[in-house]
């Protein structure tokens, strides 16, 4: 049907968008076939940056394999090191200290509002708007110096080990954290002053993108992409892991459907992780940062899955044990992928400037989709 | 959108219907205002940054180098730590060859004669290839006598390849009294 | 007093004492050619420095500030290597309309610096019909970028080149009805004549509440007309990679950049007449002591910093707004820019005939 020349038998014209193209923020490839300026199919093309993670994980040890994960979805990467632990943990029957356990959720908090900070400057970029990436990167860089010293990394932190945290928190992070959210608390409402209020941008972003909230479950999205759908999905809510249910927090739905009710979740979920890391910052329990394990960490045999709720949405790790030192098979359900398919189904109809739109509303990570 | 508009009912339909009727000129002329309203407090923001140079966060690196400080925790590269008497406290153990995920690290041992002429066993090279390493720490967490630990450098490109694969150990150096 | 006029006369006297009278016609039109290229390149060497001074200080960075002293000369060293890169022309395209489209774009910024006024008595071309001349002739600058997306055989440039067109030639239309506002108020097509009405003030505050609306809109639809942002939907980046000028690179692609820099300056130069008084200083009504002071101020200062201002508020929305949408930039156009002006025009007019202006 496809002829050379790039057109279909009706005439409507293909283009490709990606891999190299400054929309898809990495090297995402889609196809999208357009009448005009309006879009009639999308067909995302992946595996420009497949690594085989999952296969490498085969060969690594519980301990090891931690770290690869930091590689997939990069903007969340204490997160998913986090679920990794958390699988390692469930498997073992380790109880973590409740010290490690807050620590934890701290820097789990802290990379949501990184995540959310890039994403937000980068939604813009996509519309057109540059300031705002360098406003949102001023915030994110307190969040990576606090990595810095606490994690010894800025991105690929690494610090989570079965058990614990791999190193006791820096004498500075406290202190660090408190002063981030003064600067946070200035600085947000410039957010809404250079972006969110602008009738430009609202008028780019309300009733584009529609997800109806059947569509959205069939498609699997999860994450402020559903909660944009008002579907109640925060893993942190339903199936809560570590201390998160005894904290105080809110789980942000919007019931717009369209990209403006994505946009707005993720801004308003700043605020609500700001909200989790006030209620822990100073209360820190003292004790152990590390449980004892053993040297060599062997699964016992069977199937363990946990789930965990990174920025994009819900990461889950499938770990499949005979029993060794290494798993049998790794399995990550990766939220960026799953997010990725609902695209075709939003932007059919759309203009060739909303699909760079939705996109970014889907905060897609392309290593994460790939893995 | 089609199904975004079902949502509004019939009836509510209606009544936006003729309130934009009644109200056409007034919500055209409010439209605008606030649109101009909305787009001059994001015009506000941006001058004051304009006006106002304190605020700029640039760092300027080359240039700064002296006084740029990094956190002590900084994973930049994995290096053996040696005291004044050259001496280091690696026994040789390859705890961290194991833990290493990526076979960054191979530690070739000999077997040192000690005066009483007993065999005792010593890393001829630690070999550390930077290439591979991913900064994880397992190596250092892993090593049971804190001989290696991570450094703050992290201005490590070269013209040749070869060079990141590092011997760590110092010529000459042999390990500490007292470590076992 | 050394002034520009001044230097212009005493040229022009040497040469008509020294040869005939065709001889000095052909010498002053190679000393206005070489004038007006010089001009270019000084103008794209600021505008662009200054563009990115702008958008660091807004995006809290320091901007360029390695090449020169503080950055100065970073414009240069970014000419030099273009100049010095392959100009490609890519398999497929039409070669001839290819390389002839940066040209057309650059003549046709050097054709709108005809009429305008740079000082007092300081005019390349002193025509009647200055303002006519200066939106027809910028309406072709529409076909070098038709030509530049079409030529290129590549997707991306012919959707560019098409919101383009669709772009420019809208917009035109709000851009015209607004100037038409000050030629109704001054009665005169002549640059010069627009000029000399606002002697005993601006027109952007003798002509109240209308002729500030028709400043707005004709900023806004300058800006859309000189495909800048927010309407910057020809080379939208995050869409379209860069629009009609994907395809080109080396000094074909400087010649593009250099066409939009100089429109910037051309529509601005044009805004900065009309509205603001060009060369003419900042003169109220009958206050003649107050004027004569400001009249020690150089004329090509006054037009000069006037243009620069309306470059600079350019420049300050672009790093501001986020894109408009292709539907929502014709909306805008055409559902509130074109009857907003229209019924100003009206009211301009009806300002006009019963002199309610000062």
């Amino acid at each position: 049907m496809v002829e050379e020349i790039g057109r279909t038998a009706d005439g409507d014209i293909i283009i490709n968008v990606g891999p190299q193209h400054p929309a898809t923020h990495g090297v995402l490839h889609l196809v999208i076939t357009i009448n005009g300026e309006t879009i009639k199919k999308v067909e995302p093309h992946l595996g420009y940056i497949h690594r085989s993670i999952e296969k490498m994980c085969e060969s690594l040890t519980y301990r090891q394999f931690i770290y690869v994960t930091s590689r997939m979805d990069y903007l969340s990467s204490h997160i998913n090191n986090h679920a990794c632990a958390l699988c390692v943990e469930k498997a073992l029957q380790i109880e973590v200290s409740s010290r490690a356990q807050v620590v934890r959720i701290l820097l789990d908090e802290l990379t949501r509002i990184a995540s959310h900070e890039l994403w937000w400057g980068a939604m813009a970029m996509d519309l057109g708007a540059f300031t705002p990436f360098f406003h949102a990167f001023r915030e994110r860089e307190t969040i990576n110096d606090i990595m810095e010293e606490t994690c010894g990394a800025r991105l690929t932190m690494n610090y989570i080990v079965p058990g614990g945290i791999m190193q006791d928190i820096h004498p500075n992070f406290q202190k660090r954290i408190k002063d981030f959210i003064k600067l946070y608390k200035s600085k947000i409402s410039e957010y809404d002053e250079l972006v969110t209020g602008n009738i430009i941008f609202q008028n780019r972003m309300k009733g584009v993108g529609y997800l109806s909230a059947e569509d959205a479950i069939s498609f699997g999205v999860t994450g402020p992409a559903a909660r944009g759908s008002n579907i109640s999905c925060d893993v942190r809510k339903i199936y809560p892991y570590e201390i998160y249910d005894q904290l105080e927090f809110v789980e942000v739905l919007e019931t717009g459907c369209d990209s403006f009710a994505r946009y707005m979740v993720r801004i308003r979920e700043m605020n609500q992780s700001i909200r989790i890391i006030e209620q822990l910052v100073d209360n820190i329990p003292e004790g152990d940062f590390q449980t004892k394990t053993k040297a060599v960490l062997k699964l016992p045999k069977g199937e363990f899955y946990q789930r965990v709720e990174t920025a994009r949405g819900e990461f889950g790790v499938y770990i499949v044990s005979e029993g060794g030192t290494t798993p049998y098979r790794i399995k990550f359900r990766s939220p960026g992928f799953s997010n990725l398919s609902a695209l075709d189904h939003m932007a059919r109809g759309s203009k060739l400037g909303d699909l760079v739109a939705i996109m970014g509303t889907l905060d897609l990570v392309i290593p994460d989709i790939d893995r | 959108m089609q199904e975004f508009k079902k949502e509004v009912s019939f009836v509510e339909k209606n009544k936006i219907a003729i309130k934009k009727k009644n109200m056409f000129i007034v919500n055209y002329i409010k439209d605008v205002f606030n649109g101009v309203k909305s787009l001059v407090v994001g015009l506000r923001r941006t001058m004051y940054y304009f006006s106002h140079h304190k605020e700029i966060i640039t760092e300027q690196y080359p240039d700064n180098r002296d006084t740029l400080v990094l956190p002590d925790r900084f994973k930049g590269e994995v290096i053996l730590v040696h005291d004044e008497n050259n001496e280091h406290a690696c026994t040789g153990c390859t705890a961290c060859e194991l833990a290493c995920p990526n076979a960054t690290i191979k530690i070739i041992t000999k077997f040192d004669i000690s005066p009483e002429g007993k065999k005792k066993k010593a890393i001829d090279k630690f070999v550390y290839h930077l290439e591979l390493c991913t900064m994880c720490n397992l190596c250092i967490v892993a090593c049971p006598t804190d001989a290696i630990k991570m450094a703050q450098t992290f201005e490590h490109s070269v013209y040749n390849r070869a060079e990141l694969t590092k011997v760590l150990n110092k010529q000459g150096s042999k390990i500490r009294e007292g470590v076992e | 007093m050394l002034s520009f006029s001044n230097i212009s006369k005493s040229i022009d006297t040497w040469l008509n004492a020294t040869f005939n009278s065709t001889w000095t016609m052909l010498f002053e039109m190679v000393i206005a050619g070489v004038g007006v290229i010089s001009l270019f390149a000084i103008l794209g060497l600021v505008l662009v420095l200054m563009e990115r001074r702008v958008a660091a200080w807004i995006q809290i960075r320091l901007g360029p500030n390695r090449v020169g002293p503080g950055g100065m000369l970073q414009s240069l060293a970014d000419t030099v290597k273009l100049l010095v890169k392959e100009g490609m022309t890519p398999d497929g395209a039409d070669k001839f309309l290819f390389n002839l489209a940066p040209f057309i774009a650059i003549i046709v910024a050097m054709l709108l610096m005809a009429p305008i006024a740079f000082a007092k008595n300081f005019q390349l071309w002193d025509m009647n019909i200055g303002v006519l001349y200066v939106t027809a002739i910028s309406s072709i600058m529409v076909i070098s970028i038709l030509m530049a997306g079409w030529a290129s055989n590549n997707k991306y440039s012919l959707m560019g080149a098409m919101r383009s067109g669709a772009q420019i030639v809208s917009y035109e239309l709000s851009a015209g009805l607004s100037i038409l506002a000050i030629v109704v108020l001054s009665g005169s097509l002549n640059l010069n004549d627009i000029i000399q009405s606002q002697a005993d003030g601006w027109w952007i505050f003798k002509g109240h509440i209308p002729v500030i609306i028709a400043f707005i809109i004709f900023i806004i639809a300058v800006t859309a007309e000189t495909n800048r942002a927010p309407f910057d939907l020809a080379e939208a980046e995050s869409e379209l990679t860069a629009g009609f000028h994907t395809e080109y690179s080396g000094m074909k692609f400087a010649l593009f950049f250099l066409a939009e820099y100089i429109n910037v300056f051309i529509v601005c130069a044009i805004g900065a007449t009309l509205f603001l008084g060009g060369w003419m200083p900042f003169h109220i009504g009958n206050w003649e002591s107050f004027n004569h002071i400001m009249d020690y101020i150089p004329s090509s200062m006054w037009f000069f910093s006037k243009t620069f201002f309306l470059i600079f508020l350019i420049m300050w929305f672009r790093w501001t707004f986020p894109r408009l949408r292709i539907d929502q930039l014709l909306n805008l156009e055409w559902k509130y820019l074109l009857p907003i002006s229209m019924f100003n025009l009206l009211l301009v007019t009806a300002m006009a005939i019963l002199g309610w202006h000062f």
